[in-house]
């Protein structure tokens, strides 16, 4: 197991040799993370994993995509969706045009998931979702709009209990154990690289996602990235957080009111 | 001055269990005496959905405070913190917890090897890990983890577990200090 002081030198050549920050993220997460990269890589000391990610930028962009958690699942929280779909998507139908972001949207499954309530509401046509990740290789994932079929099952489930009444599996063509999205969908995204900790407001948006991303960061770094957020919501424009993550505590509360009982703030002032 | 009630060590128990536990919580939670001198996390399997009924179900079964934890907060002593369905639950250097919601292991998430790992690494001697009825392998190594970072293992007595798979493996690992009925639970923690 790799020990604080070694962590703290792991992320301090990170940031020296390729400029990534980690040194916000939660420790006890990071461990775990680095803990299994060693046991993958099979590195028989320490000094043996910081050489191989000095010495090897492959292995060390590999390392990276590999200490951040890319857990992800389509429809994840139905009641959460089903929020999305019946009080935020109806404030929004009067808008010429709607723009939303998924930060740290991972392998896409989330940004599918939109697409799918905006097409059931009428709304995909003028939408355009942004969809950033920290990891060029999840990205490339979403990008192919191609998903393992082993949890399809359960995500017909999950669309259903977040209000879907038409046949799931109309969405997507399966071919050898994978679903392939409609082009559709993927016409309305765009993908591309954003660092929450080092990279800047791009746009403003009506909608902005970032869930269970927060949760990896610390106090500070959250407020960064709320404050990040703000500038980028344009007026009335809502926030959604993951299930365990908040608004409160931090200094965008006052400027906004949370809906019923989902993580989702719309900004008022 | 919270700083230095905060920092000042206490006991920590870590509760682990799937099927079969939540009868062992709800029988061993009135034995409690308040106040608890210890802080007591509570990990069980359960079905992913947010609700919030499992904990107004342990609730009411106590007077001492019992919560769902938010993550970034504090651990506490006198406090019953229950692990949020869907996420690992983890502990940091400043006491602090920390929610993750990476791969699951051993099937499940939250996953109690997760936890008493974790907790070993920051409680030592401080922590105790009681692993319950069940019919998963989880847990077993991470009373290993515990053992060997110096805190005490205990085990629920399988004859005593709904399902003792759980605990079977806990033994059949050698992961444990002693093996103990729901009264002896309760003398346990009632004496920390
Ligand atoms: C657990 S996934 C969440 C995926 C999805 N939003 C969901 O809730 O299912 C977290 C994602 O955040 C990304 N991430 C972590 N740090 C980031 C940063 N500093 N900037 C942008 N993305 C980041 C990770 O690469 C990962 O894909």
């Amino acid at each position: 197991m790799i020990s604080t002081d070694e962590l703290e030198l792991l992320l301090t050549d990170l940031l020296d040799w390729y400029g990534y920050d980690f040194s916000h993220y939660s420790r006890a997460s990071l461990t775990r993370r680095v803990d299994r990269l060693w046991n993958l890589g099979k590195f028989p000391s320490f000094a043996e994993l910081r050489y191989q990610i000095r010495s090897d930028a492959n292995y060390a962009e590999r390392f990276i995509e590999g200490i951040t958690v890319n857990v992800t699942e389509m429809f994840r929280d139905p009641s959460f969706y089903l929020a999305l779909r019946n009080e935020v998507l109806p404030t929004l139908t009067a808008k010429p045009f709607i723009r939303i972001w998924h930060a740290g949207c991972s392998t896409g499954e989330e940004v599918y998931s939109m697409a799918i309530l905006l097409h059931e509401t009428g709304l995909l046509h003028k939408s355009l979702l942004y969809a950033t990740d920290l990891n060029p290789e999840v990205l490339d994932r979403a990008r192919r709009g191609i998903f393992s079929m082993t949890p399809l099952r359960q995500y017909a489930e999950s669309y259903r209990l977040a209000g879907g009444t038409r046949d799931f599996s109309d969405y997507y063509t399966a071919h050898y154990g994978y679903a392939k999205f409609s082009d559709d969908f993927a016409e309305k995204m765009i993908f591309s690289t954003h660092n929450l900790v080092s990279d800047s407001s791009f746009n403003e948006f009506d909608l902005i996602l970032c869930r269970n991303v927060l949760i990896y960061f610390d106090k500070l770094l959250q407020e960064h990235v709320l404050t990040l957020f703000d500038r980028s919501m344009g007026p009335l424009g809502y926030l959604a957080l993951g299930s365990k993550e908040t608004l409160k505590f931090s200094s965008l509360q006052p400027r906004y009111k949370q809906l019923n009982s989902e993580k989702i703030w719309r900004k008022i002032g | 001055m919270a700083q230095d009630w905060l920092t000042r060590p206490h006991p920590v128990v870590v509760i682990g269990g799937s099927s079969g536990s939540i009868e062992v919580l709800l029988k061993l939670l009135p034995g409690l005496r308040s106040p608890l001198r210890s802080a007591l996390i509570i990990v069980v399997h359960r079905r992913n959905t947010a609700d919030s009924t499992l904990s107004e179900l342990l609730a009411l079964r106590t007077c001492i405070p019992l919560k769902e934890v938010d993550e970034k907060e504090p651990v506490e002593a006198g406090v019953i913190y229950l692990a949020p369905a869907d996420y690992h639950l983890l502990i940091e250097t400043d006491f602090t917890f920390s929610l993750d919601d990476s791969e699951k292991i051993n099937y499940t998430r939250p996953a109690i090897d997760v936890t008493f790992e974790s907790a070993a690494g920051i409680y030592g001697s401080w922590l105790t890990g009681l692993l319950l009825s069940g019919a998963n392998a989880d847990g077993a190594n991470g009373l290993l983890a515990i053992r060997q970072a110096g805190g005490r293992a205990l085990v629920q007595k399988p004859e005593t577990a709904l399902v003792d798979f759980m605990p079977q493996q806990a033994i059949q690992q050698q992961a444990f200090d002693q093996l103990v009925d729901i009264d002896a639970m309760i003398a346990y923690i009632n004496g920390l």
